[in-house]
């Protein structure tokens, strides 16, 4: 690297947010609602707020009564009522009703687009005041002097892929706070890295995770049944990996569909995209959607540890909300009214008290973390297969979560089995007609740009190690649970070698999760760079 | 010497553009808008004219309703000193932009009319052209390089055949291709600064109002799709197939 | 009843063939209702090119207006020329070239009316299709009565007029004085041993199945055998057996050639959106299943390493 070594230039703000999420924005407005003299920033990688955003999305309306009063009567661009809920068991024809869970009543909720929740939601904090940055990564930590997190450093622009500054380099800037918020969303970079350098998990289980994939499409007219919410569980999935999908109906003749697969998984040679795709194949799914046309699609990491694996959510000069923290309900399968009010109750924190300190003893005391409570056993229930975690979740929502054991999180990467211990099972997966034909032309549907000529923001630690102990042990599984074919192995001249296709790249984290060894670290591209999602 | 630079805000070229299902126009619910990128080219080369010492001033305009404020402070977060809003409705034709760029570059003085080729929305490609006739000044279009030499300036221009130069005196209208440069990154405290730039409002009536008959546009429709061809067993037929349809 | 103009695109010595195709596109709008074609060649010294003008099949007379100030093609002497000499035209066109895109917006300025550009059907005598948005979307335009109708041709659509015409060439003198505010410098070619990957009308493009920088020389090979520009795909660039600049699809050219050539490419999606106005796409790929084949118009399974050679010495 021959960067220029010049200091950087220094804007100075009383908050800096990381991330334009539903956590950030809540923070911000309610700090400028709480005190309109605060200087608040918000920086947003993506190329514009709500570009990264991707999510079901059904969300309970209760925090943003209290955020944005009076909003229903201008609600955001797609904000549609649930009407119904059903719950579906599906085998590879055939499917069977099951009782809707209480976690799943969705009656008072409405089925929005999160990323266009997140643009109008970052419209009234900007009218409040708030600076909001987006196509700016927040790529480093600032620290003070005394060790505290003081600021972020933005990335520097226009940098080629072998690290030499090209005619358009911009040196990235320093924004000091006396406050840093992240709520950057699941497996933030930074919140990774702050959690390890302040050990804010000594005292958790280890988070976890699920991939979620997403498709917008527009169907042919009158097949959407515009509040109707469903879910399955069952094909194609094998009982002991835990997921299902959600179908969910929006207005003018469209409707998101998306999978969602626990990254705790075993068989190495698991696909979860191809999961998906044979997902809406199922009769259910395809007569839906057949004939109609895909709009947008896209995948995303989600927290599923729930209350025992939360970190300490402060640390000097910063505290974690949203699912940077992890406060995602998986029962619920809902993070965006836990990601407001984590937000809002953050603003309330700084704005009272101008410090980090004392958050973590306020969230946990909050209704945010009694929710998460409530609900401690069910995801881990599911690790001993479909049935037994139904039977867990049945007893923890009889009793209200009330008796007195806390199931265990055990980490993601350490529960892939390697291919000669595992025991491939049979599944019944057909051939497909529907489209993305495959994870490249679903890339297409994400828009997802990067300049080629920058460097490689997926890190590996360790090549070695994907070439020969990795193809040996688990075939280089990064090549199946990406969801975007950044990584290939190639053979060529050059001999068997990995091939990372960076600007396919949707941001997801799901490498930086699952990888067995932790040998593939994500960081942030250049600013702006990454998938522009439409309506996710 | 003032530049006038034309931003118009246009679809980002990332997103991929649909055709709305009723045919009455394409799809821009919830699409990303940005500045078109020949005009953010031709943005670049005034800013980089004027930071040699060429220009005084660069004086960034576009037409439309209060949206297109966003993309006017873009172009001043580049480095713009101010900006003009002609304020209309979104759809005008080519022949009345060029009518208000011909009025404002009077009005200024200017000694450039910077535009893009072309916007990528309606791909039209002639609003430089149309300024510089109604305007009695030259035209430079397509330009890949630029220098200014006093009174007049030498461009050369991407056309079909190569590369070709020509000489113009100023004042003139200048229109960017997209190798003229590699227009620079927002710097973050540049856009705290562009809040604080001037931004006038200008009714369009003030500038001539609209010009000329507007042809109608009606039914959009995505492209056909390619179809599957013939597949040929081996090289001898692939090559006689080809000779057949006159193509080596 | 229509009366078309058409200005003629060529080099002083040749008609450029899209002006054949623009008469194919004024044919077009003729059929709707009758009328004549005329074309206007401007230039100094061009009695063979009206010539050729005039030789087109539906072509009336062929208006040769010749001045020293016309020699070089500036859109500030041809404009007002096309401009002055449309008086009485009900319609004036120009191929979607450089030049006609150059020329006439200015003319149609000075005539007071807006321009249709990119004219790539025709549906009446004021009704046409043109695209928008690179291609993505074709709209349907209509221009209302009272207005000349100003247009360029979109070359790809139009198929040239044949020959075997015979309209009368008549010389029209210059109505126009020469602007002294311009001023032709020189042209230089595109230069380089290959053709413009953007501009060439033949292009070869290799992929990833290549295999190294080395092989890449059998598509260079071809490609001079064929006088065509070189293109790669994605993958191919960024195994690093090519450079960047040479790689066709979304994130890099987007481009038309009448003749692509893909070898081993497997054709993704982003590969696909560079070359979906080129006019024939051949496809030569080991994989039967790659999605190259549902886009080419003549497709053959096999492997380029064989292919290739083969090729090269059938052409010769």
């Amino acid at each position: 690297m021959s960067l220029p070594d010049a200091e950087r230039e220094i804007m100075e703000y009383d908050v800096v947010v990381v991330g334009a999420g539903p956590a950030g924005l809540a923070c911000a407005l309610r700090l400028k609602q709480l005190d309109a003299d605060l200087m608040v920033a918000v920086i947003e990688k993506a190329s514009e707020v709500g570009a990264h955003i991707l999510s079901g999305a059904v969300i309970e309306p209760g925090p943003l009564d209290e955020l944005v009063p009076g909003w229903r009567d201008a609600p955001p661009p797609i904000c549609v009522p649930v009407e119904k809920d059903e719950f579906w068991y599906l085998g590879k024809a055939s499917r069977r009703k099951l009782p809707t869970p209480p976690q799943q009543n969705n009656h008072g909720n409405f089925i929005v687009s999160l990323g266009a929740t997140c643009q109008w939601l970052a419209d009234k904090a900007e009218a409040a005041g708030v600076d909001i940055f987006p196509g700016f990564a927040a790529s480093d930590i600032h620290f003070t002097d005394e060790g505290a997190v003081g600021g972020v450093i933005i990335g520097d622009m226009g940098v080629d892929l072998a690290g030499e500054p090209k005619d358009s380099y911009v040196q990235g800037i320093e924004i000091h706070a006396r406050t840093t918020v992240l709520g950057e969303g699941c497996r933030g970079h930074l919140s990774k890295q702050l959690i390890r350098r302040f050990e804010l998990d000594a005292d958790s289980d280890p988070q976890t995770y699920a991939i979620g994939m997403k498709e917008l499409w527009k169907v042919a007219p009158g097949k959407s049944t515009p509040g109707l919410v469903q879910h399955t569980l069952g094909w194609p999935l094998d009982s002991d990996i835990y997921g299902g999908s959600f179908i969910y109906h929006l207005d003018e003749d469209r409707i998101a569909l998306g999978y969602v697969c626990g990254l705790d998984y075993a068989d190495p040679d698991f696909v979860p995209f191809e999961a998906f795709q044979q997902f809406k194949h199922h009769p259910m799914v395809r007569e839906l959607i057949e004939g109609g046309e895909i709009i947008s699609s896209g995948a995303r990491a989600l927290v599923e540890g729930g209350f025992q694996s939360l970190p300490k959510v402060e640390m000097p000069g910063a505290v974690l909300i949203g699912d940077a923290a992890g406060l995602l309900n998986v029962p619920k399968i809902k993070g965006t009214h836990q990601a407001l009010r984590s937000g809002m109750l953050a603003a309330g924190h700084i704005a009272e008290k101008g410090a980090a300190e004392g958050f973590d003893a306020r969230l946990r005391a909050s209704p945010v973390m009694a929710e998460l409570k409530k609900v401690r056993n069910i995801r881990p229930g599911f690790n001993k297969g479909l049935w037994r975690g139904l039977l867990t979740a049945a007893i923890e929502t009889l009793t209200g979560g009330a008796l007195p054991r806390t199931l265990r999180n055990h980490a993601d990467h350490e529960e892939l089995e390697k291919r000669a211990e595992f025991n491939p099972p049979e599944r019944e997966w057909g051939p497909r007609e529907l489209p993305p034909r495959d994870r490249l032309a679903s890339v297409y549907f994400a828009a997802t740009e990067h300049d080629e000529d920058q460097p490689v923001h997926l890190k590996i630690l360790e090549p070695d190690v994907c070439t020969e102990r990795c193809t040996e042990e688990y075939g280089n599984p990064c090549t199946r649970f990406c969801p975007a074919a950044v990584y290939e192995m190639v053979e060529d001249e050059g001999g068997r070698r990995l091939q990372i296709n960076a600007a396919n790249c949707v941001h997801c984290k799901t490498c930086d999760i699952k990888d067995p060894y932790q040998i593939i670290n994500w960081v942030t591209p250049e600013g702006g760079a990454g998938p522009n999602y439409q309506n996710l | 010497m003032k530049i006038l630079v034309g931003i118009k805000r246009a679809v980002d070229y990332n997103v991929r553009v649909r055709v709305k299902s009723d045919g009455s126009g394409v799809e821009t619910d919830g699409v990303k808008m940005s500045v078109n990128p020949f005009d953010e080219i031709a943005l670049e080369e005034a800013l980089r004219l004027k930071e040699a010492g060429k220009a005084d001033e660069v004086i960034v305009v576009s037409i439309g309703p209060g949206d297109v404020q966003q993309q006017l402070r873009t172009g001043l977060a580049m480095g713009a000193d101010r900006a003009i809003q002609v304020e209309a409705g979104d759809t005008l034709q080519p022949l009345t932009v060029a009518q208000v760029f011909k009025a404002l570059a009077e009005r200024e003085g200017a000694g450039i009319v910077f535009l893009g080729k072309q916007a990528i929305d309606d791909d039209s490609n002639q609003v430089g052209q149309m300024t510089a006739a109604l305007w009695g000044r030259p035209q430079a279009t397509f330009a890949s390089k630029v220098s200014l030499n006093g009174e007049t300036a030498t461009v050369t221009r991407e056309v079909d055949a190569g590369l070709e130069t020509i000489e113009i005196d100023l004042p003139a209208v200048i229109t960017s291709d997209l190798r003229l440069n590699e227009p620079r990154f927002v710097k973050l405290p540049d856009i705290m600064k562009a809040k604080r730039k001037p931004l006038d409002v200008i009714a369009l009536d003030e500038l001539g109002g609209v010009v000329g008959v507007a042809p109608e546009a009606g039914h959009h429709a995505p492209p056909e799709p390619r179809g599957r061809g013939i597949m040929v067993d081996d090289t001898a037929a692939l090559v006689a197939e080809l000779k057949n349809r006159g193509l080596v | 009843m229509s009366k078309i103009l058409i200005l003629a695109e060529h080099d002083g010595d040749t008609l450029n063939p899209g002006t054949a195709k623009a008469v194919s596109c004024a044919q077009a709008i003729t059929a709707h209702g009758g009328g004549d074609v005329d074309i206007l060649v401007l230039g100094d010294g061009i009695d063979g090119v009206a010539a050729q003008a005039s030789a087109l099949q539906g072509v009336n007379a062929v208006l040769a207006t010749n001045a020293p100030h016309l020699a070089a093609p500036l859109a500030a002497n041809h404009g007002p020329e096309l401009a002055a000499a449309a008086d009485g035209y009900s319609h004036v066109l120009a191929p979607s070239s450089t030049y006609g895109k150059d020329v006439l917006p200015h003319a149609a300025a000075l005539m007071g009316v807006n321009a249709l550009s990119d004219i790539m059907a025709v549906d009446g005598e004021r009704a046409f299709k043109r695209p928008v948005y690179a291609g993505n979307a074709i709209v349907d335009v209509s221009v209302p009565e009272g207005a000349v109708i100003a247009g360029t041709t979109r070359s790809a659509s139009w198929s040239a007029a044949g020959e075997g015409g015979s309209g009368a060439v008549q010389d029209r003198a210059a109505a126009c004085e020469a602007a002294a505010h311009t001023r032709y410098v020189g042209l230089e070619g595109a230069g380089g041993d290959r053709p413009d990957l953007q501009t060439a009308p033949v292009v070869v493009s290799g992929g990833r199945a290549l295999g190294s920088a080395e092989n890449f020389d059998l598509i260079y090979g071809l490609a001079d055998k064929l006088g065509a520009a070189v293109g790669a795909s994605r993958a191919a660039v960024d195994a690093g057996y090519v450079p960047n600049d040479m790689q066709v699809g979304q994130t890099g050219k987007i481009i038309s050639p009448e003749l692509y050539l893909a070898f081993g490419i497997s054709g993704a999606i982003q590969h696909l959106t560079g070359i979906k106005d080129a006019g024939t796409i051949v496809a030569v790929n080991k994989d039967a299943d790659a999605p190259i084949f549902e886009v080419a118009d003549i497709g053959l399974v096999g492997d380029l390493f064989t292919v290739i050679p083969e090729f090269e010495q059938q052409l010769s």
